[in-house]
C-alpha cells in the first residue's frame, strides 16, 4: 500500500471495476432511441396529413415531443426508459424535456422561485448555453462567408 | 498521559463500555434484501408522511433513537450525550433530530463513516468517565443523497458499474457504562488517506486504502490478527472496494478471505435488487451493525466483530474544483467478553 503511488493506485483501482457492456449499451441506445424517432415521424405524418405545412409541421412535432417527454417524467416512467435507453434517451428532444422536468419536479419542495423555477435548468442549462453560443457563432461565420 | 491508548492509533478500554440498546428502522428497498429479519422498522413509504427527503430522513433517525431509548428502558433524561452525524449538508437530518429530543448534542461529519466513528467517541465519553449513558446514531436517504450529490429522481440517467446505491434508514446504539454486553473494547481512530480517485461513482475504490490503512494499524497496535475475529466488516466499500481490500490485506500479508466481508455488499442482493457495486451511505454500517451483527452477538453467533465504517468525505463543489475524494475508516472491536 505504502509503495503504490496514487498514479499505480487509481491504474489498478480501474482494473477492479467492471467493463460497461457496451455492445449491449450500443442496440438498447439503437432500438430506443429508433422507436421515439420513429414515434416522431409517426406523428409528423399525421400531422401533415392534416394539412398543415412544412414549418407548422416541424413545430407541431417537437411540442408534442416535448409534452410526451415531460408527461412520461411526471409519471414516473421516462428515468426507467433513459436507464435500458441511456444515449438513445438522452439526445431525442423527449431526453431535453427529462432534463428539464425531472429537476423541476426534484426541488419543488424548495418553493416556486428558488426551487422549481431556478433549479430546472442544472441539468439542461449547459445544454442550452452552448447550443446557442454555437448557434450564434454559425450565424456570423455563416454571414461572414455566404453573405447576406 | 495517555494511559488508555496503546500503538499509534489505538484505545484499550479499561472499563469497556456495553451495548445496552440498538434500534434500526430501514427503508422499502433496504426490508426486501437479504438482511431483512434483522431490522427493527421497514418503511412501506420512504417519505414517512413527510414533505421532503430530507425532513424524512430526520424523522428516520428521530424515531430509530426514541426506539433505542425506549427499548433500554430509559428516558431521555438518562442519557448524557447525543453523538449522531449524517451525510447532507450542515449534517440537517442529526442537527433536526437533536432538536427534537433535547439531549446534550455533539454532530459529527465522517460521511459513512460517521458509525464508529459516534461509537469510538461514545465509548471514549464514558470509560473516561464523563458520562454514563451515550446515545451513537446516524443516518442517510438515498432521495436526500441523490438529490445532493448527483442527480433528480426522475432524470434518464444510467449508473455506472462501481456505482453504489445509498442505504435509507437510521441506525441507534446505546452505550453504558454499566451492562452485560457486548462491550466496545478497542478503538482504532484513521487518519485521512487519499489516493487520488476523482470519481465520484467509484466510492469504494476511493476509501478501500484507507480501511486497509486502518486495518494494518488496528493490528500492529493491538498485537490482534484476522483470526482474533469472527467477522471483520467494513462499512460501505461495495464490491469494488471489497475486493481491493482483500487484494491489498493480502500483499501486507494478512489473509481476510476467511472472516472478512462489507456491509455494502451484504445489505443488498445486488443482482436482484440492482444496486451495482452494493449499498453506501451512513446508514449502511449503522443499520447492519445495530440489526444484523448486534442481534448475532447477542444470539452468541458472533463472539468478536471488527466493525470498520469508511467514509468518503466527498464534496461536490470541490471535487468539481479538481480535487480528489479523501478516504477514512474507523475500527471498533465489539466484544461479548470484557477482555
Amino acid at each position: 500500500m505504502k509503495n503504490m503511488t496514487n498514479k499505480e493506485y487509481q491504474k489498478y483501482a480501474e482494473k477492479k471495476v467492471p467493463k460497461p457492456t457496451y455492445l449491449k449499451n450500443i442496440i438498447m441506445a439503437f432500438i430506443v432511441g429508433g422507436t421515439i424517432c420513429t414515434i416522431g415521424q409517426i406523428i409528423r405524418n399525421i400531422l401533415f396529413r392534416s394539412g398543415l405545412d412544412e414549418k407548422a409541421v416541424s413545430t407541431g412535432t417537437a411540442i408534442i415531443l416535448v409534452f410526451l417527454g415531460a408527461l412520461l417524467t411526471g409519471l414516473g416512467v421516462y428515468d426507467k426508459i433513459g436507464k435500458i435507453g441511456g444515449a438513445g434517451a438522452a439526445i431525442p428532444i423527449t431526453g431535453f424535456s427529462n432534463a428539464i422536468v425531472s429537476p423541476a419536479m426534484e426541488y419543488r419542495t424548495e418553493g416556486l422561485i428558488f426551487g422549481v423555477a431556478s433549479k430546472m435548468f442544472v441539468i439542461a442549462g449547459p445544454v442550452l448555453v452552448y447550443g446557442i453560443t454555437t448557434s450564434v457563432v454559425m450565424g456570423i461565420l455563416y454571414l461572414l462567408i455566404k453573405g447576406r | 498521559m495517555a494511559i488508555k491508548k496503546i500503538g499509534a492509533q489505538t484505545v484499550k478500554f479499561q472499563n469497556p463500555p456495553s451495548i445496552i440498546s440498538t434500534y434500526t428502522i430501514v427503508g422499502p428497498k433496504e426490508g426486501e434484501g437479504p438482511l431483512k429479519d434483522y431490522f427493527d422498522y421497514i418503511l412501506e413509504d420512504d417519505t414517512w408522511g413527510q414533505k421532503s427527503f430530507e425532513k424524512a430522513e430526520a424523522k428516520i433517525q428521530e424515531e430509530t433513537i426514541k426506539a433505542a431509548i425506549t427499548n433500554g428502558n430509559l428516558t431521555n433524561q438518562d442519557i448524557d450525550y447525543l453523538i449522531s452525524g449524517d451525510l447532507l449538508n450542515q449534517i440537517v437530518s442529526s442537527t433536526y433530530t437533536a432538536r427534537q429530543l433535547s439531549i446534550p448534542y455533539f454532530g459529527l461529519y465522517g460521511a459513512c463513516s460517521t458509525m464508529t466513528e459516534s461509537l469510538s467517541l461514545g465509548a471514549m465519553l464514558i470509560d473516561g468517565g464523563f458520562a454514563d449513558k451515550v446515545v451513537c446514531a446516524t443516518s442517510s436517504h438515498f432521495s436526500s443523497a441523490e438529490r445532493q450529490f448527483r442527480f433528480p429522481l426522475e432524470y434518464g440517467n444510467q449508473r455506472n458499474f462501481s456505482a453504489q446505491w445509498t442505504v435509507t434508514g437510521a441506525g441507534a446504539t446505546i452505550l453504558s457504562s454499566t451492562g452485560n454486553g457486548p462491550y466496545i473494547t478497542y478503538v482504532t481512530t484513521g487518519k485521512i488517506v487519499d489516493k487520488g480517485i476523482k470519481d465520484a461513482s467509484n466510492m469504494g475504490a476511493a476509501m478501500a486504502p484507507a480501511a486497509v490503512d486502518t486495518l494494518i494499524t488496528h493490528f500492529k497496535d493491538t498485537g490482534f490478527s484476522p483470526s482474533d475475529y469472527d467477522l471483520i466488516i467494513t462499512g460501505d466499500l461495495g464490491k469494488v472496494g471489497k475486493a481491493i481490500v482483500l487484494d491489498l490485506m493480502k500483499k501486507e500479508g494478512y489473509d481476510l478471505s476467511n472472516n472478512y466481508t462489507d456491509c455494502g455488499v451484504e445489505i443488498y442482493d445486488t443482482e436482484k435488487q440492482d444496486t451495482h457495486a452494493g449499498g453506501s451511505g451512513c446508514a449502511c454500517s449503522a443499520v447492519v451493525f445495530n440489526g444484523y451483527i448486534y442481534k448475532e452477538m447477542k444470539k452468541g453467533n458472533l463472539k468478536r466483530v471488527l466493525l470498520i465504517a469508511t467514509g468518503a468525505l466527498h464534496s461536490t463543489t470541490i471535487n468539481q474544483q479538481g480535487e480528489s475524494i479523501p478516504g477514512i475508516a474507523h475500527a471498533v472491536t465489539i466484544d461479548i467478553n470484557k477482555d
